[in-house]
């Protein structure tokens, strides 16, 4: 195919934020327009990724849709390219930007214009991340996405949103030196940053250990993982709605992506060497922050703790190196990507009608607005991992991945499931039912027709690929299976060459 | 047939539970009540061919989770085990619908209720069609989302939300082990689908596991493990506090859910695993002592409370305790048996209750009750029937069942048996006093409730009454009807076929005449004894009470579980959370974190800047000590 099409699901929203910032008066109709265009540019991303999907051939596990061009030439090149576990993410991307544009219409009032810029400049970063083949790429795609995010908080958060945002960005920018160093070292040792190649060369044993760790650093703060994780609550709570939305769904699945794609598959030897300590901190992860979840009183930082809770699901999942575990891992992201937008869309709903975060604030929502009730419960049963939802496929693969690689580990990431069913029940029980004591809340208006439409899309694909996830089990078999072969026999190689 | 007996239901919930402002409460009352109908019909003739013709069935419906040697699919499995149960719910419920039809008539949110109703029934028809053990997780979950949703149901009531979030929890807790012991079953059998774990049962037998540092054998961890679900689900003892609270919902749930269907899922699952069980005699011990245990326990503490639903909802449990000791002595069939007679007579009780409910416009304690015997008078009989049948009265359902119970453990002719036998008959003598003092105390005696006149007590209506009367016949004639296929020797075995394993083959020996009179004897002398004591010469018990307040206190706060519980998990796993909270996260992790770092960064670049104040004598300074450590450096080397 010669259509650059990865190329064209990139930097299409780039080109629409392009027109944004042309139109230049800040009339109704001009505000309209910036409107349109944020709208028409996402949705023709998501039908382009919808297509990409379709002409994504399934049966293979090479990089497909590969697209090279020189860059820095001698050094690196800007090469792209997919395979069945890149394009989940991608087409999550592409689905969750139109909610957040579609969301930002609704709520945001101030600077409209340039927050579409930066969702669309997001978006561009975040299907870069998911595209990109060479290791320089990859940095600036995940790492640029800092700058966009930084600004969402800085600009539209709430009252604390100048600490949030430098927490954030002071985590953040702990991991990218190390990542940056690390890449830097493997093209010193390598030659190359070419993924396909280095897939294809061995890195020394004796490297391999401080680079994944230099790697990991970049990752366990994106993800996040305890011990850094405190900026997530922060973050989440200062950012406008649509901002947490993007964070949730897309930029912590980014980390989670990296240890599949380059963990794994660049330091097998590390990562197998580091098993146990990924383990370590993903089970705490679980337990600490689910109890933590249960005593918060702010929603989104409730949310944002049983964020934290559910990736550590996550990266238990991909570090079992087994057919479940890591599908499950991948599913479980996909999965808590719509379910923690929809969730943070559900608290924004709330907040722009009452412009309070607060538990307490809330009570009986129950009688004065249904609708919302009904689909909230949907999210809430979601995020406990009820069967039936896409949030139990990916957690009870990745226990039983587990239990075949540590069964301690599974037992203890297994409580995680009851804590979940406490704080989000909890949760729900204080916002939802119980008698009206707040008389702020008796004037407030039920959903609208967007908020219905943004909130029931989420709850069908949350609900359909909780009965049906084959479509997504179909494009990710063989990459997945692939992928652990090529680890497998990485690591006898390694062995064996230790055993001589 | 099988795709109706499922799906009606659920197009029942989608219906009511989507669109029902514009259909209407009266026609989604009526719609939903005719789909769940009819599934119980189509239930009934898939029955009828299962004991006829053996008919068994195992439709894939398509395929739900692939992943790697994983493969499940949604699927419908009919056999004797599974048809039994389909009759048991397709009966309940429905009649349940009918009646919620006058019980739920000044509510209003009709259809949202009817719509939880069916969407019960679904889950609970999905759970016990199931061929692998992870669609009946689904099902499993999926009732308890439904008695979630329903014991909250009057979500004004800051209790009923309580009760429900308990449920849902302590239901959590059990699932806990549920999941594990599907986790060790796919670890070891690769497969999940019970047909292909059950044939690998006798190779995987001798296998031992290191669990957590414990040494153990693979079968017995499993049945351990699906066990505590079984705990929880059935309610039994440790994880049974959640049933008596659970009574907070609306009393057709409570016939629903807590009494005929999802609460003995537990009991069906253990049955249906039967050929994992019956390689561990630990495990089948383990649910023999903790079915006992249970039934008595329960009995004792439903002596002394006083509302008339939590009466019934200990009653329950007690009842469920008598199942699994069925089935841990190894009597599947007869625990089967108990489980479908059980069903009639306990759904009669409740239901009869909320008719007396509805009556007193719902007042629940029957202290407050009494005297009223004339005035409503077919709940009277009915309630009537129901208690003779629960007590085991000679001839009704509940005495085939119950005695069967015993004469197997006596049979058993091992220590846990005859152990079984006489906790058996203790716990038969209590549910007949407690039971007896229902009865006595809410429609005889005195009437003593003095918010409502006498005047004003009225009988149910008709369309109460008439699922009543179906069920009463049930409560009857159950027992005396399907024994011989139950349970009888020979026509069981022809009828089960191999949807039960028994590795020891059931003997035909007859226990001794004594033991087969002794538990009706005992139950109608009981009849007397409480009527003495409850109605007659009410100073004897008063007096026993005020001499023994500690054994009544301990009793009337339940054993104090709840308190206990409450010590030992919820309070330090609160107080855990806000440790970790703001001693971890924000003392610990963000004061030497971020913060630590900026305040770092800030005192170096405050001490920066004094360097530079412009004093030319400081800058002398400076460059006079940089050059001494240069010249030092330069001579050392």
């Amino acid at each position: 195919m010669n259509f650059p099409i990865l190329s064209a699901v990139t930097f299409l929203p780039l080109v629409g934020s392009l027109f944004i910032l042309l139109i230049k008066d800040s009339s109704d109709k001009a505000i309209d327009n910036t409107k349109y265009v944020a709208i028409f540019t996402s949705f023709a991303n998501f039908f382009l990724a919808i297509f990409l999907w379709f002409s994504f051939d399934t049966s293979t596990a090479d990089f497909q849709f590969i697209e090279n061009k020189q860059w820095v030439s001698g050094y690196f090149n800007f090469r792209l390219g997919i395979d069945g576990i890149s394009i989940l993410f991608i087409l999550l991307t592409a689905f969750i930007t139109p909610i957040c544009v579609l969301s930002v219409i609704n709520s945001v009032k101030v600077r409209i214009k340039e927050f579409f810029i930066a969702i669309l400049v997001m978006e561009t970063l975040m299907i870069g991340v998911f595209c990109s083949l060479d290791l320089v790429v990859f940095y600036l795609f995940f790492e640029g996405g800092l700058i966009p995010m930084f600004l969402i908080i800085g600009i539209w958060g709430g009252p604390r949103r100048v600490y949030s945002a430098f927490k954030f960005f002071l985590f953040t920018l702990l991991g990218s030196v190390l990542l940056l160093i690390a890449v830097i070292s493997i093209y010193w040792i390598t030659g190359t940053t070419d993924m396909t190649q280095l897939l294809e060369i061995k890195i020394p044993k004796e490297y391999q250990y401080l680079l994944w760790l230099a790697f990991f650093s970049s990752f366990a703060v994106k993800l996040p993982m305890w011990p850094v994780h405190t900026w997530l609550p922060d973050a989440h709570v200062e950012a406008p709605t649509a901002g947490s939305v993007i964070l949730a769904a897309i930029l912590l699945k980014m980390a989670g992506y990296g240890f599949i794609r380059f963990s794994i598959g660049l330091f097998p030897v590390a990562s197998d060497f580091f098993t146990p300590l990924i383990f370590l901190l993903s089970i705490i992860a679980i337990v600490y922050t689910s109890l933590v979840a249960l005593m918060q009183e702010d929603m989104k930082k409730l949310i944002a703790y049983s964020s934290v809770a559910h990736m550590g699901f996550v990266t238990v999942g991909i570090f079992t190196f087994t057919k479940q575990g890591l599908e499950g891992s991948i599913i479980q992201m996909i999965s808590h990507g719509l379910i923690s937008a929809a969730l943070f869309l559900c608290v924004g709903v709330v907040y722009d009608r009452v412009h309070s975060r607060m538990i307490s604030s809330y009570g009986g929502l129950v009688h004065i607005i249904p609708k919302y009730a009904v689909i909230f419960m949907i999210f809430t049963l979601a995020a406990l991992g009820l069967p039936g939802t896409s949030g139990f496929v990916g957690e009870i693969l990745i226990l039983m991945g587990a239990f075949q690689k540590n069964i301690l580990v599974a037992v203890l990431a297994s409580l995680g499931v009851i804590f979940s069913a406490a704080y989000m029940l909890w949760l729900y029980k204080r916002v939802v039912f119980g008698k009206i004591n707040n008389s702020e809340l008796k004037k407030i208006y039920d959903l609208n027709k967007t908020e219905i439409f943004i909130l029931s899309s989420l709850a069908f694909l949350i609900l359909f690929f909780g009965f049906y996830p084959d479509p997504l089990f179909r494009t990710i078999d063989i990459s997945v299976s692939e992928l652990i072969k090529n680890y497998e026999i990485n690591l006898t190689f390694y062995l064996t060459e230790a055993a001589k | 047939m099988e795709y109706a007996i499922v799906f009606l239901p659920l197009i029942g919930a989608i219906v009511s539970g989507f669109f029902g402002k514009k259909i209407g409460d009266r026609f989604s009352e009526i719609f939903t009540s005719l789909l769940v109908s009819i599934s119980a019909i189509l239930s009934f003739v898939v029955f009828y061919f299962v004991i006829v013709q053996g008919y068994a069935n195992n439709i894939t419906i398509f395929s739900w989770l692939t992943s790697g040697d994983l493969q499940v699919n949604w699927s419908i499995k009919i056999d004797a085990l599974s048809s039994t149960m389909l009759v048991v719910v397709g009966i309940v419920s429905s009649l349940v619908h009918i009646y919620s039809i006058g019980y739920m008539v000044h509510d209003d949110c009709k259809t949202r209720f009817m719509s939880y109703l069916s969407l019960f029934t679904f889950t609970m028809i999905t759970l016990v069609t199931s061929d692998n053990f992870l669609q009946l997780f689904f099902g499993w979950e999926g009732v308890g989302l439904c008695s979630y949703l329903l014991i909250g149901f009057w979500y004004k009531k800051p209790s009923a939300n309580a009760a429900a979030i308990k449920a849902f929890i302590v239901n959590r807790v059990g699932d806990f082990g549920f999941a594990l012991g599907i986790f060790l079953i796919f670890y070891y059998f690769r497969t999940v689908n019970y047909s292909e774990v059950f044939a690998q049962i006798p190779f995987i037998a001798g296998k031992q596991i290191n669990f957590l540092g414990i040494e153990i054998n693979v079968i017995t961890l499993t049945c351990i493990l699906l066990f505590l679900g079984c705990m929880g689900k059935s309610a039994q003892i440790f994880l049974h506090t959640w049933l008596p609270d659970a009574m907070e919902g609306p009393t057709p749930v409570s016939a629903l859910i807590h009494a005929a269907t999802m609460v003995t899922a537990g009991v069906f699952l253990v049955v249906r695993c039967s050929p994992i069980f019956e390689y561990s005699q630990f495990a089948l011990n383990l649910v023999c002592i903790v079915g006992m245990t249970t039934a008595f326990i329960t009995a004792t503490i439903a002596l002394v409370q006083n509302d008339i639903k939590r009466i019934i909802a200990y009653s329950t449990c007690s009842q469920l305790g008598y199942m699994f000791f069925a089935a841990g002595i190894g009597a599947y069939h007869v625990a089967m048996f108990h489980l479908f007679t059980h069903a009639f007579f306990k759904a009669l009780l409740f239901l009869g209750s909320g008719s007396v409910i509805h009556s007193f416009k719902n007042e629940q304690d029957i202290r407050l009750m009494g005297g009223v015997w004339k005035k409503i008078p077919y709940t009277w009989i009915l309630m009537l029937i129901g208690t003779l049948a629960l007590t085991g009265f000679p001839f009704l359902s509940g005495y085939y069942s119950k005695d069967a119970i015993i004469e197997f453990a006596y049979l058993k002719n091992s220590t846990i048996g005859f152990y079984a036998v006489f906790i058996g008959i203790l716990t038969a003598i209590l549910t007949s006093i407690y039971s007896w003092r229902l009865l006595f105390k809410t429609f005889h005696g005195k009437y003593s409730n003095e918010k409502i006149n006498i005047e004003n007590i009225h009988e149910s209506p008709m369309i109460m009454l008439a699922p009543l009367i179906l069920l009463a016949v049930g409560a009857i004639g159950s027992g005396y009807l399907f024994k011989d296929l139950f349970i009888g020797y020979g026509s069981s075995s022809e009828f089960w076929r191999n949807s039960i394993l028994f590795l020891n083959p059931i003997t035909n020996d007859h226990p001794p005449i004594w033991l087969i009179l002794l538990t009706p004897l005992l139950i109608m002398i009981s009849i007397p004894i409480s009527y003495y004591l409850f109605l007659k010469d009410k100073k004897i018990l008063t007096k026993f009470v005020r001499s023994h307040k500690q054994v009544y206190e301990f009793l009337l706060n339940k054993w104090y579980f709840d308190e206990l519980y409450d010590f030992i998990f919820v309070k330090p796993l609160k107080k855990l959370g806000l440790i970790f909270w703001k001693n971890g996260d924000i003392k610990t992790i963000d004061q030497f974190g971020p913060d630590g770092f900026a305040k770092l960064v800030k005192f170096f670049s405050n001490k920066a800047v004094q360097f530079q104040n412009g004093y030319i004598y400081h800058y002398a300074f400076v460059m006079l000590v940089g050059l001494s450590i240069l010249l030092t450096y330069l001579i050392l080397i």
